[in-house]
This record gives C-alpha cells, sequence and structure tokens, in this order.
C-alpha cells in the first residue's frame, strides 16, 4: 500500500471540497482498500464519507429513492424494495458475503471495479489500470471475461449484480459536486471500454454520487435476477439475468430484461425486450427471444460458453419471472 | 475399566484457546525489537538476475534492510537465476508490516529473460521417468487388453491446486548468540530445525523450533520452504528477530500445490465384470531444480484383482516451483482414473457399480502379495451402500426434478496405513497429573486431544488431569505429521510411554513394604482415577508411593517402531457416496448429500474423527467441482492466486455430509488398533461426484473440476 492521508469529512461541503482537490472517497470500503493494498489503487489522500446522511431509503408513489451511503445489506432487507423491486434486493443478497454486504455501500456497489486478474495483479500489462500497457487478458487466461461490448482494449467483466438490475429498471445516478447536481442513467453512468478502459464512469473530478433514484411500475413489482456461478455462494457472476415483466390479461405490456457476467458493462438487451412486448407469455416465446440474448457477442479462447449461457441463463428467468406456461 | 477416554468424543482440548484468541500461531509472536519482513518475488518464469535496485526502498521510513544476495544460505533453486514465477529474489525489512510491504513494492529487479516453459502439455516438456516410482508390471497388460473383450481405455487430467488453508504460512526467527528460536508454521518442528540449521550451516542443536497450533496446512507445511530459511536467515543478517509472512498471493507459488496430471487409464474385463488387465499411464508436472513424484500409480496395482497389469509413471520437469503432497497425494489422483473407469465398466457390463467391485475385492495387497491386517473393504461397500440407500439409484437421466437431473455416484478408497517411528514422553506427578508430550505437530485433527485420551487410559487417569504437549522441537522426536501417520504412530507412542510409567510406579509399590500394594503381583495392579489396586490388597495413589520415595514426579520416554510390514499390510479402506443435482439447462453441479464409510481400525474420539472426515469431503467436492490453478502459459504467472478467484467449497456448497466409521480395532497394525483416516477420506471423492454427475446426466466428464462449461 501506497502512503496517503486520510481524512473524515464532517461534512457534504467539506466532502465536496476535499473532492474537488483529488481526494478519493471511501464509503464501505470494501473494494478501495483491496485496491490499495494490491498497489493498483495509490491515491494521495482519502476522505471518509460516512459521516454524510446519504442513509434514506424513499418509496415514493413512482420511484424509489436510494441514499449513497445506504448498506447493500439494509436495502436488499427493506420491504418495500422486498415486494416492489424484488429484482434489486435478489441481485444484493446474491452478491458478495454477508459480510461485505454489511459494510458495502450502493454508491460503492456501482463504483466497483473490475475483477479481471490481470485489471488486479500491478505487474501484468492492463490498459485500465495503466493504459497503453495491453490487455493481458485478450490472449490470457479470460474465462471469466466479457462476450459483449468488449474493445480490443479491454474485456473486463462488470462485476456488479445491483448495476444490473439498476440498468434493467431505467435507474438514475443522482451525482453532486460543487458546480450543482446531476441525474445520469446508470446505463450511461457506466462506460463502454473503448479506446478509453480507464474512463470507467460518467463522474467529473470531485463529484459524489449522493443517490440511485429507480422508476417503479407494475413491471418492477413482477422482477427477479438469476445469478448462475460456478460456487453456490461469494462468487462473481459466469453469467446472470435480470427481467422484470408486467403482464396483463395474458399479454406482456412492457419488459426489462439485462445481463451481467458476460459484458464489460450491465448490458441491457433492448432486442430481447421486443421480442416479448405485445405477445402472450409461454415456453416458446422464452427460447424465441433469449436466442438474441447474445447478439453481438465476440468470445475469446476461454470464455466461448459464456454465449450459451448467457441465453439460457435469461430463458430460464424470463420463465421464472413470466412462468413457463 | 469401563470409563476408557479412548473412543468418547471429546471437543479439542484446544478448541476454547482457539475460538477465543488464546491460541498463539506463530505469527502471533512479536519478540520486542521485530522487524517485518516482505518477500520481493520473480514476475518471470526464467531468467537471470542482472540487478536488484534498492534505494529507493532503502529511503523510505522505517526500512532497516533490503536484502538481495541471499549469501551464505542453501536454496533449493541456483543463486542469481530465477527458476520460477513467484521466487523470493529479495527481502525488504522494516519496522512495521506497511512499511515493508510499501519497500517491497518499490524494489525493482532487472533481468535477462530466458525461453521459459511452464505447460506440462508444451511440446518442449520432455517427461522423464521418477526415481521414486518405478515403472511396475505383472503379467501381460497388454495382451490382456487386445483380448478383451470389454476394453476402456480413457484418458483423465487432474487441474493444479493449492492447499489454501486459513492461517498463512508464517516464520518469527529470533538469533541470541549463535542460538535460533523459530516460531514456525510447520507440520514438522524438527524436521524444519534441521532443515534451516543445514541451509545456515547451524549445528542442529542450536535452533529450537516452536509450533503448538497450525490454521489448516493439508500438507502444504510439511516440508521447509525457502521463506522459513529466509526468515532466519534475514534476522542473521540484521541482529534483530524478523517476522515473515507469505501472503496468499505468495502461498500460491511458495508452499507447493497436488500437481496437473494426465492419465491413461485402461481396462480389460471379462462380461463377469472381473477385472483381467489395467494399463495406467501417468504422468505429472514438477519443478525443473527439484523432482516431486506422488503415489498416484499405487491404487490401479494395489486395489483390484487383476492378473495384468503395468504402470508408467512419468514426470514433466518444467520451470515451475516445486509440487508438495496435499491431502491425499497421488492416491486421490490415481482414485479419479480408475473409480470413473470401474463406473464406466458397471454399465458397459450392466452390473450395479458396488457389485463389480465386490467382484474384484482383493484379500491381500496386489503389489506386495501379502494378505492385509484386516481387510474390510467389502464392509465398508456394503455397509455405505445401505446407508446410504444405494437401492434407490436410476439408470442415467432417469431422475428429474423440475430443471434439476438428479444422480447417484459411489467410488472406493483405499489408503496405506503408514506409520513410522515415534517417541513420547509421559510424566506423572504427585499432584494427581500427568503431562504426554511429543514434537508432533496438530493441524486440525486434533493430535493433542487423542495424545491426552490416549495416555489418560494408559494412565489410569481421567482425561481432565493429563496434558498433552507437542509441537516443541526440544520434545521426543516425532516423524512429519502428515500421511495420516500421526495418530497410529505417536498414539502408539503415547501409549507405551504412558503404560510404561504406570508400570514403574505399579513396580514402586508392590516393592515398597509401606505400600498396602506390597508383595502384589504387578500383573493384577489395575490404575483408576490415579488409584493403583489389587485384589487382596488395599489401595493408594499415585502420589502416596511417589511422596514417600521424595519424588515429585516420574517419567518415561519410550519410542515405538512399526513391524516391518512383509507379512502382513496395513491398509486403510473406505466407500463413498454422492448424491448430485444437475441443472439441465445451466450445468450447474450441487452436491445434495454425501456418506462415507471407513475402516480406519480404532477410533479414539468419534467427535473429531467424524470432523476430520466431513473435511476430507468437502476437500473433495472443492477437487471435483471448483478447484482450480489457473495459470498464464504465456510467462507463467498464477492469475487466480486469491481466495475469491481460486474457489474452495462455502458451506452452501456443503450441505447433507456424513461420515461413519466400522467398530473395532486393527490391532496387528498398532498396539492401539489405530489406522489412519486423514488421506482416506478424501481419496475416493471426486470420482463418486463425477459418476453421480454421469448418473445424473449421461455426460462422462474425465477433466477436473468439473465445472459447468464441461455439462452444457
Amino acid at each position: 500500500m501506497y502512503p496517503f492521508t486520510f481524512i473524515k469529512a464532517p461534512t457534504e461541503s467539506a466532502a465536496l471540497a476535499a473532492g474537488a482537490q483529488g481526494g478519493k472517497y471511501i464509503a464501505g470500503g470494501t473494494t478501495l482498500v483491496d485496491l490499495m493494498r494490491e498497489t493498483v489503487e495509490r491515491p494521495g489522500k482519502v476522505v471518509d464519507i460516512t459521516a454524510l446522511p446519504y442513509r434514506e431509503i424513499e418509496s415514493g408513489p413512482s420511484a424509489l429513492r436510494v441514499g449513497a451511503l445506504v448498506r447493500m445489506a439494509d436495502l436488499a432487507a427493506h420491504p418495500v424494495v422486498r415486494s416492489r423491486f424484488p429484482v434489486i434486493s435478489q441481485a444484493l443478497e446474491l452478491s458478495a458475503s454477508a459480510q461485505l454486504r454489511n459494510m458495502a455501500t450502493i454508491g460503492g456497489n456501482i463504483m466497483q471495479r473490475p475483477r479481471c486478474l490481470y485489471f488486479r495483479d500491478v505487474t501484468a500489462a492492463c490498459n485500465r489500470r495503466a493504459p497503453g500497457t495491453g490487455c493481458a487478458a485478450i490472449g490470457g487466461e479470460n474465462r471469466g471475461h466479457a462476450v459483449l461490448g468488449t474493445s480490443d482494449q479491454c474485456v473486463a467483466t462488470h462485476p456488479s449484480d445491483l448495476a444490473v438490475a439498476l440498468v434493467a429498471l431505467d435507474a438514475v445516478v443522482l451525482l453532486r459536486s460543487r458546480d450543482g447536481d446531476r441525474r445520469i442513467p446508470v446505463a450511461e453512468f457506466i462506460r463502454r471500454p473503448g479506446t478509453t478502459p480507464d474512463k470507467e464512469h460518467d463522474l467529473r473530478p470531485g463529484e459524489l454520487i449522493v443517490g440511485i433514484e429507480v422508476p417503479g411500475g407494475a413491471h418492477t413489482a413482477r422482477s427477479g435476477y438469476l445469478k448462475v456461478r460456478d460456487r453456490q455462494s461469494y462468487e462473481f457472476a459466469l453469467a446472470s439475468a435480470a427481467v422484470a415483466l408486467d403482464i396483463r390479461d395474458g399479454v406482456i405490456r412492457d419488459a426489462r430484461v439485462a445481463v451481467g457476467g458476460v459484458a464489460t458493462v450491465p448490458w441491457r438487451l433492448s432486442d430481447v425486450e421486443r421480442l416479448l412486448i405485445g405477445k402472450a407469455p409461454g415456453a416458446e416465446l422464452w427460447a424465441a427471444a433469449s436466442a438474441h440474448a447474445a447478439d453481438g457477442a465476440k468470445p475469446l479462447h476461454g470464455n466461448g460458453f459464456k454465449v450459451e449461457l448467457a441465453k439460457r441463463t435469461v430463458e430460464r428467468q424470463l420463465a421464472s419471472i413470466g412462468g413457463a406456461a | 475399566m469401563t470409563d476408557m477416554a479412548t473412543g468418547t468424543p471429546l471437543s479439542r482440548v484446544d478448541g476454547l484457546l482457539k475460538v477465543t484468541g488464546g491460541a498463539d500461531y506463530a505469527a502471533d509472536h512479536n519478540p520486542p525489537g521485530l522487524l517485518h519482513a516482505v518477500l520481493v518475488t520473480s514476475t518471470v518464469s526464467r531468467a537471470t538476475i542482472t540487478g536488484i535496485d534498492t534505494a529507493k526502498a532503502r529511503a523510505l521510513p522505517g526500512v532497516a534492510d533490503v536484502i538481495t544476495d541471499f549469501g551464505g544460505v542453501k536454496l533449493p533453486f541456483p543463486a542469481g537465476e530465477i527458476s520460477f514465477f513467484g521466487q523470493p529474489v529479495a527481502i525488504a525489512l522494516a519496522g512495521t508490516l506497511q512499511q515493508a510491504q510499501h519497500a517491497a513494492s518499490v524494489v525493482a529487479v532487472r533481468v535477462t529473460e530466458k525461453p521459459a516453459v511452464t505447460s506440462m502439455d508444451d511440446r518442449q516438456a520432455i517427461a522423464v521417468p521418477s526415481e521414486e516410482v518405478a515403472d511396475y508390471a505383472r503379467g501381460d497388460a497388454d495382451a490382456a487388453l487386445k483380448a478383451g473383450p470389454i476394453v476402456l481405455d480413457n484418458s483423465f487430467t487432474v487441474a493444479r491446486e493449492n492447499h489454501n488453508p486459513m492461517e498463512l504460512p508464517a516464520t518469527v526467527a529470533q538469533w541470541s548468540g549463535d542460538e535460533l528460536t523459530v516460531w514456525d508454521k510447520t507440520q514438522w518442528v524438527q524436521g524444519t530445525g534441521k532443515h534451516i540449521a543445514a541451509a545456515l550451516d547451524v549445528p542442529e542443536s542450536s535452533v529450537r523450533v516452536i509450533c503448538p497450533f497450525i490454521g489448516g496446512a493439508f500438507g502444504s507445511a510439511g516440508r521447509t520452504w525457502p521463506h522459513q530459511v529466509l526468515a532466519a536467515y534475514a534476522a542473521r543478517r540484521v541482529k534483530r528477530p524478523v517476522k515473515l509472512v507469505l501472503t496468499r498471493k505468495q502461498m500460491y507459488s511458495g508452499v507447493g500445490y497436488r500437481p496437473e496430471s494426465r492419465q491413461r487409464l485402461a481396462l480389460a474385463a471379462g462380461a463377469d465384470g472381473r477385472i483381467t488387465g489395467i494399463v495406467h499411464e501417468l504422468k505429472t508436472e514438477t519443478a525443473r531444480y527439484e523432482a516431486y513424484s506422488e503415489d498416484a500409480a499405487e491404487l490401479p496395482k494395489m486395489l483390484y484383482t487383476s492378473p495384468n497389469v503395468r504402470s508408467t509413471y512419468r514426470l514433466v520437469p518444467v520451470d515451475v516451483s516445486a509440487g508438495t503432497f496435499m491431502r491425499g497425494p497421488g492416491f486421490v489422483t490415481g482414485a479419479f482414473a480408475l473409480e470413473s473407469t470401474l463406473d464406466e465398466l458397471a454399465e458397459r457390463v450392466d452390473i450395479d457399480p458396488v457389485e463389480l467391485r465386490l467382484r474384484n475385492v482383493a484379500d491381500r495387497n496386489q503389489i506386495t502379495g501379502t494378505p492385509f491386517t484386516q481387510e474390510r473393504f467389502a464392509d465398508c461397500l456394503r455397509r455405505g451402500a445401505e446407508a446410504f440407500g444405494w437401492a434407490r439409484r436410476r439408470p442415467p437421466k432417469a431422475r428429474r426434478e423440475g430443471n434439476l437431473l438428479i444422480g447417484m455416484g459411489m467410488a472406493s478408497a483405499a489408503h496405506p496405513n503408514y506409520m513410522s517411528a515415534a517417541s513420547a514422553v509421559a510424566r506423572i506427578n504427585a499432584d494427581g497429573t500427568a503431562v504426554v508430550a511429543s514434537a508432533t505437530a496438530d493441524m486440525g485433527p486434533g493430535t493433542a486431544t487423542a495424545m491426552s485420551q490416549l495416555a489418560a487410559d494408559g494412565l489410569g487417569l481421567p482425561v481432565a488431569k493429563v496434558r498433552a504437549m507437542l509441537g516443541d522441537s526440544t520434545l521426543p522426536t516425532a516423524p512429519m505429521h502428515a500421511g495420516s501417520a500421526t495418530l497410529a504412530s505417536i498414539g502408539s507412542a503415547v501409549h507405551t510411554a504412558s503404560v510404561a510409567v504406570r508400570d514403574a510406579v505399579v513396580r514402586m509399590a508392590v516393592l515398597d513394604p509401606a505400600s498396602p500394594l506390597y508383595q502384589a503381583d504387578p500383573a493384577t495392579v489395575t490404575v483408576h482415577n490415579g488409584v493403583m489396586s489389587a485384589p487382596g490388597h488395599g489401595s493408594e495413589r499415585y502420589g502416596d508411593v511417589l511422596r514417600r520415595h521424595g519424588k515429585d514426579s516420574i517419567d518415561s520416554t519410550q519410542t515405538w517402531k512399526p513391524g516391518d510390514g512383509k507379512k502382513a499390510s496395513s491398509y486403510e479402506f473406505g466407500a463413498v457416496f454422492a448424491e448430485v443435482s444437475v441443472d439441465i439447462r445451466l450445468g450447474l453441479v450441487r452436491i445434495r448429500r454425501m456418506r462415507g464409510v471407513y475402516d480406519i481400525g480404532r477410533v479414539v474420539n468419534p467427535k473429531l474423527a467424524h470432523s476430520q472426515a466431513i473435511g476430507g469431503l468437502v476437500g473433495g467436492i472443492g477437487m471435483a467441482l471448483l478447484e482450480s490453478t489457473a495459470r498464464d502459459h504465456r510467462d507463467g504467472r498464477i492469475v487466480n492466486a486469491n481466495m475469491a478467484d481460486y474457489l474452495v467449497p462455502v458451506h452452501a456448497d456443503v450441505p447433507d455430509l456424513e461420515a461413519e466409521f466400522l467398530d473395532g480395532a486393527d490391532t496387528a497394525s498398532t498396539p492401539i488398533g489405530v489406522k489412519g483416516a486423514a488421506e482416506l477420506v478424501i481419496i475416493g471423492v471426486p470420482a463418486a461426484i463425477a459418476n453421480a454427475v454421469y448418473n445424473a446426466t449421461g455426460v462422462r466428464v474425465r477433466d477436473l473440476p468439473i465445472t459447468l462449461d464441461k455439462l452444457l
């Protein structure tokens, strides 16, 4: 770990000022401290924001609003989230371990850096960590890497389960800086690697996540998250699917489908959704729609199985949420 | 005596210390003036070191030294060269761990790289004979394969695995003049003392190694590794105590691994399921600088009656760190190929897998021709089948519950009952307590607890009055705590010493006119709760006679030696059964339940033996479904060297595990009737799971681990 200074910001304005001077925000610390230990992150100044007030979960008539400092465990257990946004509860509870969920915050969750084995090893080539050094994963061990949204610069999988659910539900990130507030859809906030894999988020210097907002509706109540992984617990997804369906009178009125574990960002499947909307739910529809779940996939030598796995994961979750009949 | 301590489910005698933080592990020692050492390790697999820049590190606050030359210390790999990725090349020493870590991270190692080969499958990797495992043949196995009528001929692979115990490798070394004290994580305090003495060229007698507690090891702390030597070396260089703890990442190249293996197993049989020939060709990876062979060839040669067997073992030296034994070393690898093949044979000849094994069970060791000291292999198979409900097994793909296919599989397990000469001292104190001690170790099975129980019965004392000591090289000589040999060996020594010291006090009493036992026949004297008595005589306590003789205590050190094994072969047997579910579309394999039935002779402590067996099943689940050390053979880097990416089973992966032990004792093997358990309980597990996966899905996976991509 490189030496750093540590301050605990007593107020929002103090935090924003420290952030504007290049301070790195820390809340639960479950990602940042790990990365600092591996010397992947070498911040000169760390700003503890846990004294700030963003700890509310507000469920309004049309949206759920979650403070950035809400713990993963608390959001997952919230009764309104459980009943009206089960996909969020499930994504959270299938993440990490109970100990980590008790520490990690919602803001930190969507700021997670990738679990690429080369990204986390400072002796390996990695364009995301050290731009211009190359990508060791493309020709290396890439069983866990992405098949969608990749570039010739980076193929790291986005690690967050929660973010997959948020992208499926068109959630918005609430940002604040000394220049004012911004609202950015999570789907735009988390960026594809392209030619600048080091630019992971649409986050301006010193800007702070203060919360997220998730629009609710009939579909969010009928939603769920499926995570497929080698180990039953405490592992990142090989493939996952967030599905939300509004089915009335035997017709799918609204459909939200996103996959995780297979893409460089939480991957919304708009084509699959279009195939679902207006149709009657059933096994044949699930199969036909999910056949497009990995359209455009570019498998590497170690992760070709993810193409089929993504389709099957989506199919299973459509059947689970929409009914197999 | 009816209230024997042996056979009771006593809780660990050191359990309270362990769960309350009172047990001091190696890294818990902080002698005054301590420096923290952090290794700088190589980031290439083969190179010549041309220079190491330490100026930046040395200038950092708190840094005491950065050692780069390793002069005057013997290491297993050549000096000035890099022989594997992750090799120690420098040591940063500082006042705090964080300072030392930071210093190590800014040391720059300059090298001239050489072409490296790290994969045993590389065309440039050349297989060579093992010096430890000779080629073997009986009859003409290749002719048997030609004759058939049933022939199976398949290849099996097992991924490299790392041990991943909770406790990281750690050494604290402190010199006092020419005397060295080492608080270490080791399965063999005396072996480590010898190794360090030789590596630093100091007398063996000047090195004391202490390790009373081990936070798991699974074989990784058996031999002595470079970091242990380097900690002592650094302490001598800087003239201060030094603590060196490997990081989890460094552990992957620092303390060995189960080598990756390639096997061909070909088997011929008659339509009646009787095996007529076995050809086993085996290869494992090894370091170029050091050959490591393991007993993966043994079971295919030994376990079943086959008149014709041919077996070869080759090592493939590559530019990697040295391998070492990991629970069930070799046997679990060979058993995976053998027991998977038996399952295939069962289907081909349409005979139940348990019945097939019963038809081929041997009544004697098929390599040596000697009978077994006790042979209850068939009993394990029958009892296991009954207890597990094996009769409910259906043909492949026949059981479905929703999206899950359900299958059952089984496999045999066997392991030699290794035993070594071992010494122990037993001491009876006049206050009615006793101490028993040996320089053995306890990496988790509960050695200290079992020693207390055996000593209590040998001494005629309640177990609460007996204290067991271990993990100090100054105690009586013990072999390495490995190979499932500890309880049979150390336990026999403890028993012998305890009986000897009890007899010594009894003799004192019967020869003492002041004793109520005067002139009693010593053979008729019994001891209960520390009270000696004999028919027709009175009774008195140990302490009474000791005090009359002016003694605070009396002790006896005894060495127990196993027989030469020429007349009979001492073996442990078992059978393991598994039920799995496999998601029909997603390929996910989950264990539903498992049961192992074992013959390990007398069970000294059923509670600890059960835990031992459950641990073996869990390790086997890891090997079968999850564990694989991922390497990038472009540069030899281990890429998943952490506990998030190297997967071991978590609680959710191990639902319903049961183990049972056949009653009885094998007194032909040891005076206490004990045989080993630790290796046996993992040996059949991967094969049983692979067979269950086949029964569920009809897909035969011959490459471990069985991950979902192999079943999509």
